[in-house]
């Protein structure tokens, strides 16, 4: 029972987790507009959220030891993994840097705006969840 | 938390990209000094930023990696009253050009509310998470 709800909420723990991650490297690509021969990060995000829920669905990648047959076994999966790509620039710079202003806003700006969506999403789903437990 | 990672990385391009504003308000001070403590001309000074990479991660902070001199030539300017002028009646002048840090000085500033902004939105995001459920 308790898995069921774990599995309900699982999809939207990751796409936030995701969402979060892929905002840490926008800012590290904002913050790092002026270093020299630095290159922009980015990761394909619905690939990396069907590898994310995919990877639930198959054998978890941490699980807990047992030393005696009492323990009881549990699992964990570790936070979700990002193949980080290089963004291919549209103009190029004479310091090496590909950090393009306008393109990581807008993507900053629409990360952050899924990610509150992502957020809402999760919140009217734990609602629902509690009045249908408390009647 | 990748959230409050970002308030690490966004503060540290603000502290490089504030280091970059005071060696361009230097520059600028300086740009008519005709000598410096060591007796030399004042030579404009300029930041090398570079990435900190932060525990084997792909992301991380800014930082200056060190400052270097402007090798440019020096201005000379003929101004023969001057006690440090040459045989020739030339001073030189600092090679501070004004018109360069006045662009880098926009630069900065513009870098600086860009992470202001990020800041910001990575602030409000995290304040949103705490709500979940409620």
């Amino acid at each position: 029972m308790i898995d069921k709800l774990d599995a309900s909420l699982r999809f939207h723990q990751e796409a936030l987790s995701l969402r979060g991650k892929r905002q840490e490297v926008l800012s590290a690509n904002i913050a790092h507009a002026d270093t020299p021969n630095f290159k922009a990060r980015d990761f394909d995000f619905s690939s990396a959220l069907t590898q994310a829920v995919d990877r639930g669905r198959q054998s978890q990648s941490l699980s807990m030891s047992a030393t005696s047959s009492r323990h009881l076994s549990g699992s964990a999966h570790a936070g979700p993994a990002a193949d980080l790509m290089y963004r291919t620039p549209n103009q190029s710079s004479l310091d090496g840097n590909t950090v393009e202003m306008d393109v990581e806003r807008v993507n900053f700006a629409d990360n952050a705006m899924r990610y509150e969506f992502n957020l809402t999403r999760l919140s009217q789903q734990i609602k629902g969840m509690l009045a249908a437990i408390q009647g | 938390m990748s959230l409050l990672n970002i308030f690490t990385v966004a503060a540290s391009a603000m502290t490089a990209q504030s280091q970059r504003m005071n060696t361009t308000a230097s520059n600028m001070a300086n740009a008519d000094s005709a000598s410096g403590p060591d007796g030399l001309p004042y030579r404009a000074r300029q930041v090398v930023f570079e990435m900190a990479p932060s525990g084997g991660q792909a992301t991380g902070g800014v930082r200056v990696a060190r400052v270097i001199e402007d090798q440019s030539p020096l201005r000379m300017v003929h101004d023969p009253q001057n006690p440090l002028a040459n045989a020739d009646g030339y001073v030189a002048m600092s090679n501070v050009n004004v018109v360069e840090e006045m662009v880098n000085m926009i630069s900065a500033s513009r870098s600086y509310q860009a992470n202001v902004e990020v800041l910001n939105t990575a602030r409000t995001l995290a304040l949103k998470t705490l709500t979940i459920g409620q």
